[in-house]
Order: C-alpha cells, then structure tokens, then sequence
C-alpha cells in the first residue's frame, strides 16, 4: 500500500506528549463554575504531519492529545466543574472522525497505537463521569460520524440537533471496511444497550441515522431543534450538574485546584530523563529499561490540606512519578516501534513508598486523593495495554512496595534474585485501589491459579517485609535465581524474548494478561487489538483494492469474497 | 382512498394495478395536499390558472393547457418511455443491463440522490409562495403558478420513486420532504440555496434561470443512472424543467431590457436615474446575478469530491450528455483544477476525473450560464448600442462568494468576482458593491406591486415578446383573483 511510504520518521511524532489550554491548537476550553465547555474547533491546516487536512473537525493525534490533557486538566485543575459540555466550534458539523487520510498514509503501527491512544482517551472521560463525580455531556450539533460518535458515546449522555439532517454514524463497515477503532461498537451495545439487530443496522448505515429514531434506538438520549439546542444543551447541563452535587462531593479540605506543572523530561540520546522515570532504550537490544524511583520522606501527608500544599508544589510524588511513567509508555508506543521488551526496574525507600501510599489513600475520599488514585490506576492501564514485552528485575536495590509493586504485577514476568536482600512489601493499594481494565486487582489477575492467596499475600504484607522465597512461594516471582544463575538466566530470557515474533507476542500477552471476567472496557481492548488489527491489515482494507485504500480515491473497492 | 381518485392521477406507471404504490400514494397524498394549502402560492388556491398539466408522454399529450384551480391540478407520475435492452453507459458497470430494481449495494447511496434532489422540489414552491402578491402581469403571474405545480411534479416524481423501491424507509422519506421547510431554523430544506428567501420578483428570475439551471444540470446526469427508473423519471422532468429556465431567462432579459429603456428615456447612465423611473438598474441585476449564480454553484458540491468519484463509479450519476464522451470509465484520467494552497496562491493541481465529476458537471453548467448572459449582453447592446458596452452583465468567477468546495468561504477562502484571492476584511469592505444591499431589497419591496389588469404591466420590467399557448400576452392567464 502506498501509504506504508511515510514509515518510521528519523524525528519522533509527536515530539511531546504534552500540551497545556495555552497551547490547544484544536479545542476550545471555558469554565463557568460548575460547567465547562470544551468546544471542539479543528484547525484544518495544522495536522500532526504533513500530508493530510483535517477537514469537517476530523482529528489526529495531535487533536486527541490535546483532547486527553483537557481532560486530565479538567480532573486536576478544576475539581468544581460538575459538568462538562463536548461541543463543536464549528457550523454544521460536531465531528467527523478519525481523519481518514490520515490513517491511509500511517503505518499500521501507527494506526493501532493511534486508535488505542484515543481510545484510552475515551476511557478517561467515562472515568471521569464513572468516579470523579464529573459528568459529560456531547452536544451534537451537527453531523457526527465513526470516531465523532464513538467520543459522543464516552460521555454520559447525547444531546442531538433535531434539524432533519444531522446523524450519528458509524459508516466505516460499509465506507472503509474496517471497524470503528476506538470502542464504538462494544460501546453501543454495552454501555449504550442498543438492540443488537438494531446496532446491525446502525453499523451498515454509512448515512446514520437522525432524529427520533436515534432516540427510539437509544443512539443519543435526546433531540432537541436548532432554535432550541443551545437552551436545551445548558438546561440538561445544569441539571446533571445538580446530580452531579447532589451525589457525592468531596471530604472536607481545600476544593480548589491544583496545577498539572510541565514534566519536560531531558533527551539526551537514547535517554529520556525525568525527575522519578529513567526510560534508556538499548536499540541493538530492542530492549528499553524502564526504572521507576520512589519518594523520599516527605509524602507523609496527614490531612487533605498537607496534600493539596504538596500537589500544589508540584512535589506529590505519586503524580508525577506516574504522570512521568505515563508519559514513557506513550514514548515507548510512538516513538519506538522496534522496541519489543522493557525491563522494568524500581529503586528507593520501601518504607517511603508504604508511609507515601498510605498517606494518600487516607486522602481517598478528599477529590485530590481520590483523583491522583485514579490517575495513578490509568497509567497503570496503560502500561497493560502496551504492545511490547514487560519483564520486571528484582534485586537488591529494587523497591517494589504497594503502588511501585503494581509494576512488577503488570509485568509478563519478573525475575528476582534469591538473596536476602531483596525484599516485597504490599499495601492497601495492591488491594483495590488501581484495578485493572477488567475491574481485577494485579494481585488477583497474578493469582488467578489460587485466588485465595490474594488475601494470604495482603496479610502477609501488613507483617512486614517479604523475603524473595517467601514472595516466590506466594507466586509473585516467575523465576527466582540465586546470584550465580541470576544473569545468566536474565540474559538468556532477555535474547529468547526479542527473538520471537512481535506480532505472535502482541496477541499472547493480551490473552495471557487479563484471566478471569472482564468488562467493557477490556473487551474493547481485547477486541481492537484482535479484530480492528487484523481487518486493517487485510486486503480487503488496506491491500491495493481495499476499502480504506480507496476510500476518496476514483477506484472502487474489491473484496475477495472468503470469510474465515 | 377510492379507486377512482387513483384513476384520476395521470401516470404511466400502471397506477390502477400497483398495490404498493396504492397504499403508499393512500398515505401520502393527503399530506401532500396539506402541504400544498399551507406552503403553495399564498391566497391564490381559488384562483383558476392556465395551466399545463402533463397527461401522457406523447408528443401531444404533455403539454394540455386549460384553466385549473391549483389544488385541484392533476399532479401525475410520468417516466420516460423504457427503451429496450438499455445499458449502463458508464463507470465500473459500463455495459451491464440498467437496473430495473435497485442494486442493494447501492440502495442507501441511490436513496440519498434522490431525497436531496426531492427536497428542492417543495423547498422552491416555500420560497416562492408570497411571490402572487406582487407579479408584474397575468402572464408573469401564470407563469409563477406553472412553475409551481410543475416543482410539485417533480417532487411527485422522487415520491413516486420512493415509494415504489425503497420500502419502509422510502415511505419514511417521502413525508419527511414535506415536513422540512424552506428557510426554518429548525427544519431546513437539505440545500442552502433552497433556504434562501426569494423576496423579490428580480430573485424569482435569477433562481429559474440559475438555480432551476442547477437542477437540469443535476436532472441530465441523473438521466444518465445505472438505476433506470431513476433515469426515465429525470428525463421526463427536463421537459418541463425547461420551461422554468425559459421563465428566468426571459424575466432577465426583459427587466434588463426596461433597464436600458429607462436609460435611454431619461438620458443619464447613473444608476439613480433608473431607480427615479421606477426601474431596476443594471448594477443592482449584476449584484443579484452574483449572488444567485455564486449560491446555485454551491449544489454541484465540492471540486474534490469522493461522493462523486462514488456516484460515478457506481454507474449511479453520470456526467452531462454522457454519450459525447468517447471513455465512459473515468479511471486514469486527470481533470486540471486552481487548487488554492498555502499562502494564497492557486496551484493547478491535477485531480483524478471521478473525483472531479461536480466540476465536470459544473463545467457545463457555466457555459450554459454563460450563453444567456451574452444574449442578455446583446440586448444591451440593442438598446443602447455603444453606450451599453459599460453596463455588460458578467458571471463572477466560479471562486466568488462559495460557502462550500475548495474555494468556500468556510475555510476562509475569499475571491472578488474575478476570481483574485482577497482578505476577508476586502471581501467584507466590498461586500454591497458585489452583492445584493439592505438598500436594494427595500426598493425592490417598494417598486414590486402586483398588477393584475390583464394586459398591463410593471414599470419595471418589459412585456415578453409572445405569450403562452400561442394566446396574446392580454389574454387572462389568471382569473377570480383574490380580493
């Protein structure tokens, strides 16, 4: 396909993962006390890369970056906002998609990293209305089609123009034969709970559909006339706003918000820096080393005040070592496609790790605490959901205590050195408080062979330190060596791994990851990678005839015909 | 609904023996009717109007004149006559047999053509309706009328395709188009141009001649389908299209022609002196060509358009007088369009044929425009000889005044009539010189009285040179007007 053309730039893209409201090329962000407005104005002539225009308030990473930090800003830097409005800047049209252009040059790397990166994104709206007592609202006002419908459908509830012709969509089965790439199918039937026969329609529709009917079919919660649609956007605002207080707010202490400062980590050559997060790749390897450092002592908070003061410096430790962790996995994703295997370490104080953990959790209730929780459980679900190998290295110098722990968790496996030296500690946060994107804890996702070891280990740790055997008998390591086997046996693990196929590992860590039940959330993952990857990179999508070849093009698509 | 009242429709569709159009027509006839009453000409449902009514497809038979209150008009269903072994004449189905059912594959596509080319049916009967009150003449009055009944025809025509293959959803449709209004904030017609007010008789003209224009255009490609039903029903509307752009044409050609009169009459070429007569100057019929011609350009859709590189593919919409054309394909070939690009500059660009289709069909479109400007243009020299080489009336550049397309002024595109990129703030600044002011819809207001003497006429606009039917312009082509 000649899209495959623009492969890996010798420069990253994006350059950074971060951006700030001074910053937004594409959204519009207003508070109004207990509402905010993030409007939705897409700068044609500014696309990420060149090559592609984002017309009809399409988007590309660059527009969902900003999307996510506005977003995560709302959580942070305006706990007071109950509602948020998503609505378009632009006439006549709400938001048509993931830029289809855009995809048809990127790599298929890109296209999958991309559409989970959004979907990721969307999560975090639904986190935000699902825990963060903020409620959002998509004002449609105009047409909404494919990735357009799929971020309606993340927020709340949808409020339609009633103007005879605006539709919600999801025309890519029968405009470019692939599927919807962030969710939108799992999520109509799922969250939406639109009939499936009704849904079949819907996703063969490429026009959609307006109007009553996407009332009728539980497309959008309500319609509303343009004459009346500003009114009724702000009336039903106001009103999930009420709720929103009404429900439950936030423990006494400061209610004010706090700023997400820059991280600006330093690049020097294969090295990205932060303040708490090393990220070294080794390309000759195809290995990245990934060392996340603990606290020092001061993370000791003992009300909501004390914690709001330290976030308030920039000096909580627990966000910014796991805003900066955030920050490397999606350098990881986009900037190093070849990478297959990071070797997850951690240094620091276990004790400053547990008195950190625990001073935040009392704060679990104050919307501060509960927030840099949330954020935390998010990073850590991006780590999950990352493509590439997790080995963790335990040693003497490792610290994997209560929420650094969660690191060696996630890992597809962990290698600790038997020595005395080495030593585990769990906490309340191993407990409930970062699930992952099934709703399981790691631990029990790391016991689903004995799930009564789940409370065996918790007990355990309140006692105090766990010594390599012990955590190796409570199945938290999956190969223990002693100091003449350790290297060896990690050298030998590291250069089998990153001999096997990518794409086969891919596929097995994604199955082996998440045992037991899940929710949406993880079906959606679980089917992207599956499906959605696969449909892309079939002839029928992306081969000379596919659909998403020739979507725009003066040819027509031409399927092979044989179903698998 | 009695079988008789079916009986009454003029069609050749077998009406009589179609049970499914029966029951479709059941509902929607009445609705239809109600429509009529509440959006068709106001206050002129009693008058009888000499009328054309469409009774058969034969030579003699679609064209009966006779006096006929407008409700009461017998609306029919006509398609062109079949031809035999017909095929599809061009894109990946060249050759194939034309459909005589709808594809599947293309069904939501055909469906989509045909509701928005439905929708400015009843949309320019809304437009027009106050139109009755403030007519010229009895003839001008007349003429209004059969175009309105006529737009009410075709919207029959895309009902009666509705209705008969596209089930459920085409039912849904066809009430759809008459629940929409011209104009209404809450339920606009599909098309811009068809939401914009036609106040004055001057628009009247300049949208059968322009607009109207847009719609044989649109009605010759569609003729063109894959999908035949659809292509015999549009070439059986082009007959009576015909007429509505005779209407504009002739409307501007005479408001144009009393211009130039008045100027002669009064000696002075400043455009105050026509105003003072009571005419319409010849600077404000250029800035309601501007508009008009600029707003009906919009409806052939974007330059670059991949709903028309699919249209074409699918053998659902051709270009113009397909037959003309040696390749019926379309793939491999380039179509060089003024591309505008970073820093204002305009880049010809190739851009693959499908995918140029609207501007192919836009082509066409001007060049016809263009043909009756310089008969226009011929006037004004007729009546003024070399003085009239100042007040030449001229089409803008295709690039002027667009809301959509690669020119649009929605991506803040902005060209003067020559086609020159300005700024916005120039475009603005010179905004009632191009385009039609506050100032000129108020005089037009004031000057536009209806005159309803038969014989008699406006004192802006000059009699047209025959009347209807062979019958004299004083005949009464309207009588028992309202009082």
């Amino acid at each position: 396909m000649e899209t495959a053309a623009k492969t890996e730039s010798t420069h990253p893209v994006p350059s950074s993962f971060e951006t700030s409201p001074a910053q937004y090329r594409h959204w519009k962000l207003e508070i109004d006390g207990e509402v905010a407005r993030l409007q939705m104005a897409v700068r044609e002539d500014e696309p990420l890369v060149p090559g592609y225009v984002l017309k009809l308030n399409s988007y590309d990473l660059g527009v969902d970056i900003e999307l996510c930090d506005a977003v995560q800003r709302l959580r942070f830097e305006h706990p007071e906002v109950r509602t948020v409005v998503v609505g378009s800047g632009r006439d006549r049209i709400f938001c048509a998609g993931a830029n289809i252009h855009m995809l048809a040059q990127s790599t298929h790397g890109f296209k999958v990293n991309f559409c989970k990166y959004t979907n990721e994104t969307r999560n975090s709206i639904e986190d935000a209305c699902r825990n963060s007592n903020q409620r959002y609202l998509a004002a449609v006002s105009g047409p909404c089609a494919g990735g357009g419908y799929e971020l309606a459908m993340a927020c709340d509830e949808i409020i339609l123009i009633d103007d005879g012709s605006s539709t919600v969509a999801l025309p890519e089965v029968p405009l470019l034969g692939v599927l919807p790439g962030t969710g939108g199918l799992t999520r109509l039937v799922d969250k939406r709970k639109v009939r499936r026969d009704r849904a079949d329609i819907f996703s063969t529709l490429a026009e959609g559909i307006r109007g009553k009917r996407a009332v009728e079919w539980r497309l959008v919660d309500q319609i509303a006339p343009r004459s009346r649609f500003a009114q009724a956007v702000s009336d039903r605002a106001r009103k999930l706003a009420q709720e929103a207080s009404a429900a439950n707010g936030s423990a006494p202490g400061p209610q004010t918000g706090i700023t997400l400062e820059p991280l600006a980590p330093t690049v020097e050559g294969d090295t990205v820096s932060y303040r708490f997060v090393t990220l070294h790749i080794d390309r000759a390897h195809r290995t990245a080393h990934l060392t996340l450092r603990g606290p020092g002592s001061d993370q000791a908070v003992r009300s909501a005040d004390e914690l709001h003061a330290l976030a308030s410096r920039g000096e909580l430790w627990a966000l910014r070592a796991f805003r900066e962790l955030d920050d490397a996995l999606c350098r990881l994703r986009f900037h190093e496609a070849t990478i297959g295997l990071v070797m997850v370490s951690t240094r620091g104080s276990q004790s400053d790790v547990l008195a950190a953990d625990a001073a935040l959790y009392a704060q679990r209730n104050h919307w501060l605490g509960r927030e840099v929780l949330l954020a935390m459980a998010r990073v850590l679900r991006r780590m999950d959901m990352t493509a590439k190998s997790f080995f963790a290295v335990a040693d003497p110098e490792s610290c994997y205590a209560g929420s650094m722990l969660e690191l060696l968790l996630a890992a597809d496996r962990s290698y600790v050195l038997d020595s005395e030296e080495v030593k585990f500690a769990t906490d309340v946060l191993n407990a409930g408080s970062l699930l992952a994107a099934n709703g399981q804890t790691r631990l029990a996702l790391r016991s689903h062979d004995r799930p009564e070891r789940v409370s065996e280990v918790l007990a355990r740790g309140e006692k105090g330190p766990i010594s390599a055997t012990e955590a190796d008998a409570l199945g938290l390591c999956t190969v223990l060596a002693d100091d003449l086997d350790f290297d060896d046996t990690l050298r030998l693990a590291v250069e089998e791994r990153v001999s096997l196929s990518p794409d086969a590992l891919t596929g097995m860590e994604q199955n082996l990851r998440f045992p037991g039940p899940d929710l949406s959330e993880g079906k959606i993952f679980g089917r992207l990678s599956a499906w959605q990857n696969w449909i892309f990179i079939r002839e029928n999508a992306t081969g000379p005839l596919g659909a998403l070849t020739c979507y725009g093009r003066p040819e027509r698509p031409s399927f092979d015909w044989r179903r698998t | 609904m009695t079988v008789e009242l079916f009986e009454k429709i003029p069609n050749n569709v077998n009406l009589s023996a179609d049970k499914r159009l029966q029951r479709a027509l059941e509902q929607w006839l009445p609705n239809y009717i109600s429509w009529w009453k509440e959006m068709g000409p106001d206050q002129f449902q009693e008058s009888d109007v000499y009328l054309r009514t469409a009774i058969s497809v034969e030579t003699d038979g679609w064209a009966h004149f006779d006096y006929v209150r407008m409700p009461e008009y017998r609306w029919g269903i006509f398609l062109e006559p079949a031809v035999a072994g017909r095929t599809i004449g061009f894109g990946d189905h060249y050759g194939q047999p034309a459909w005589q059912e709808v594809p599947g594959e293309y069904r939501n596509t055909l469906r989509r053509i045909i509701v928005t080319q439905g929708d400015t049916e009843p949309a320019s009967v809304e437009q027009q309706r106050m139109l009755g009150h403030t007519a010229p003449s009895l003839y001008d009055l007349r003429n209004l009328f059969q175009v309105n009944v006529e737009e009410g025809r075709h919207l029959w025509a895309m009902v009666y395709l509705l209705h008969s293959y596209f089930g459920k959803d085409g039912r849904e449709e066809a009430e759809a188009m008459l629940e929409r209004r011209s104009g209404d904030r809450d339920k606009p017609r599909i098309l811009g141009a068809f939401n914009e007010p036609v106040k004055s008789w001057l628009d009247f003209y300049m949208f059968t001649m322009f607009t109207d224009r847009d719609g044989k255009f649109q009605l010759c490609a569609l003729s063109e389908s894959g999908f035949d039903p659809l292509s015999r029903t549009c070439k059986f509307m082009l007959t009576e299209e015909a007429h509505h752009m005779f209407v504009g044409e002739t409307g501007v050609d005479r408001v144009v022609q009393r211009a130039c009169e008045l100027m002669k009459e009064t000696g002075s070429d400043d455009p105050e002196a026509v105003i003072k007569a009571g005419g319409i100057p010849l600077d404000m019929v250029q800035r309601h060509l501007h508009l008009w011609f600029s707003l009906s350009e919009d409806l052939f859709g974007g330059e670059i358009s991949s709903n028309a590189a699919e249209f074409f593919a699918a053998g659902l919409k051709g270009r113009y007088k397909e037959d003309s054309y040696s390749e019926h394909s379309g793939l491999n070939q380039f179509y060089e369009m003024p591309v505008p690009s970073e820093g204002g500059k305009i880049v010809m660009t190739q851009v693959p044929l499908r995918n140029a289709m609207n501007e192919v069909l836009r082509d066409g479109y001007v060049a016809d425009c263009q043909r009756a400007v310089d008969k226009w243009n011929r006037t004004i020299e007729r009546q003024l000889g070399d003085r009239g080489a100042a007040f030449k009336l001229s089409l803008p550049s295709r690039r002027f005044h667009r809301h959509i397309g690669i020119y649009g002024m929605n991506s803040d595109n902005y060209f003067d009539p020559s086609g020159n990129p300005i700024s916005k703030g120039e475009f603005e600044s010179n905004r009632s010189k191009w385009l039609p002011t506050e100032t000129d819809r108020v005089y037009l207001q004031q000057i536009m009285r209806g005159v309803t003497e038969p014989g008699k006429i406006a004192g802006w606009i000059a009699p047209p040179a025959r009347g209807i039917n062979s019958r004299p312009f004083e005949f009464e082509y309207v009588r028992h007007l309202p009082a």
